[in-house]
């Protein structure tokens, strides 16, 4: 009963973005929307069971929802907001009468979603919800926060959208590359989310499909943009590795001692072949994704082609210089140099880095395999005071019992 | 849609720029305001007096109390705004970042409510 609930409601989150999406354009009411999307689903719930899912989900819902939304129209509205509701429902009637010729509103609906008058986190939550489908409490959980603040989140956005007048449109030629990696930012940063797992393991892995979804859904509305392949490729290419990050007891399984044959190697092939596309200069995304390849077309650790990641990531810090991308490109060139030329360059950094774990656990990782066993043990012990993950804590105690009984 | 573009910018920083760039930046403002003008949108603005010249007033259990300066000691001063009436936000933010203010300073956009 749970599993064919769960599939339903899958498939029709799923279908249920373009109607979300039409019924904004229209009477660009975001509530009235996502009720109307909702009457749809206890729709399907009562019907789809019996009478089997729609041959195109999608259309089905645009059509009972945009029915809804109609019936919500002709009973809500009175006096001056009565002739703009008749405009819209006329506008609505025209929808989905051609099963074909579904308008698809979801780019216009991600671009206002992401817009950057929003909070970060507003605009991942209003994306997830809106445009992905997910339910308030999924995203809440996903995001470790009480569902009723997610929601307050979710209701503030759609109040800014609507009293500071947010654009409702795919942005103007000018402003679409910053626009677009706004866009490119929030899909990131929900993708991260799911890869940089501090609990829920499988909602977390649902977060990257999540994100690959929609990276997917801007490829196809926007075809060609060259960062929104190399995200996709980048986006496959590490969570191709996901089932093999964590072992049975959940803990975090590095790079270096993963079951290879638990990659999802179909996933793989695809990121490396949106790679092998021609690519002009190669932005951000491109040289993490290249890196991310690097590591997926090793059958071994030892088969790592570490001189080009060290290349690749100098090649990330000239086109963004950040102390965490330095901080990658000394773990790289340590593994094609040796660890002290990997410490040398992490000195520098220190003072940046200070706060940050994984600072500490990659100076840890250097000085162990240098053979400064003392002050390993200490970097490995300031990392344990500053983790937040338990994954990451129980690692790091087995490694620092592990060096301490050496 | 209406906005008001609230521009905000350091005043100590302010006194210490050179007359002649004073004076360019001055042009540059009669400029935007013309842009303005010239496009329809604009719907009124002043420049205000520097914050020293603020009064505050409270009314408490209907005492009244009117103290020196402006309501709050912030690094970045209200100096001016603009109200422009244009169709959505995008356009709004478009305007704001070609006000002067907007270089070294900020311009906080926010829409006003009609009845």
């Amino acid at each position: 009963m749970t599993d064919a609930f769960g599939a339903l409601e899958r498939s029709f989150r799923q279908g249920s973005g373009r109607a979300v999406a039409a019924l904004i354009r229209v009477t660009g009411d975001f509530d009235l929307a996502e009720e109307a999307v909702q009457d749809a689903f206890e729709v399907a719930l009562r019907t789809w069971p019996s009478r089997g899912v729609p041959d195109n989900p999608e259309a089905w819902i645009v059509t009972t929802a945009r029915n809804r939304a109609i019936d919500k129209l002709r009973r809500d509205r009175v006096g001056r907001a009565k002739t703009e509701a008749a405009a819209q429902i006329a506008e609505l009637e025209t929808i989905g009468v051609d099963v074909h010729e579904i308008p698809d509103d979801r780019l216009r609906l991600l671009f206002t979603c992401c817009h950057p008058a929003l909070a970060m986190d507003a605009r991942v939550a209003l994306t997830l919800r809106t445009v992905a489908g997910l339910s308030t409490r999924e995203i809440a959980r996903a995001f470790l926060v009480p569902e009723p603040t997610l929601g307050q989140r979710l209701t503030r956005a759609k109040r800014k959208i609507h009293d500071a007048a947010i654009p409702y449109r795919v942005p103007p030629r000018e402003l679409l590359p910053e626009r677009l990696g706004g866009v490119l930012a929030v899909l990131y940063l929900v993708f991260n989310e799911g890869y940089a797992a501090t609990e829920g393991e499988l909602l977390r892995a649902e977060m990257g499909d999540e994100a690959i979804r929609l990276a997917r859904l801007v490829d196809r509305l926007l075809p060609g943009d060259e960062d929104v392949r190399a995200l996709l490729a980048l986006m496959l290419l590490q969570h191709a590795r996901h089932a093999a990050r964590t072992d049975e007891a959940g803990d975090l399984v590095l790079l270096e001692d993963q079951d290879r044959s638990r990659w999802d190697h179909a996933m793989i092939d695809e990121g490396l072949s949106v790679l092998a596309e021609h690519a002009g200069r190669p932005g951000a995304y491109r040289l993490q994704a290249e890196i991310a390849a690097c590591h997926a077309r090793a059958p071994r650790p030892e088969d790592t082609d570490w001189p080009e990641i060290a290349t690749l990531y100098g090649r990330l810090a000239a086109l963004q210089s950040s102390p965490v991308v330095e901080l990658n490109r000394a773990a790289a060139v340590a593994m094609a140099d040796g660890p002290e030329s990997g410490l040398r360059m992490l000195e520098p950094l220190q003072p940046d880095l200070d706060r940050y774990h994984l600072f500490h656990s990659a100076k840890a990782d250097l000085l162990r395999r240098a053979g400064r066993t003392d002050d390993a043990v200490e970097a490995y012990r300031r990392a344990l005071a500053l983790t937040t993950n338990d994954a990451e804590r129980r690692f790091l105690e087995r490694r620092l019992t592990a060096l301490q009984r050496a | 849609m209406k906005y008001a573009l609230l521009i905000y910018a350091d005043e100590k920083a302010w006194e210490s720029v050179p007359h002649d760039q004073r004076h360019a930046i001055y042009e540059e403002y009669d400029k935007f305001a013309n842009e303005l003008v010239e496009r329809g949108v604009m719907r009124g603005g002043d420049q205000l007096a520097d914050s020293p010249a603020a009064t505050t007033v409270r009314v408490r259990d209907g005492q009244q109390l009117v103290t020196d300066g402006p309501f709050a000691e912030t690094k970045e001063q209200l100096g001016g705004y603009f109200l422009v009436e244009v169709d959505d936000l995008d356009t709004a933010i478009e305007l704001a970042s070609k006000i002067p203010g907007a270089r070294h300073g900020s311009v906080e956009v926010r829409p006003i409510i009609e009845g």
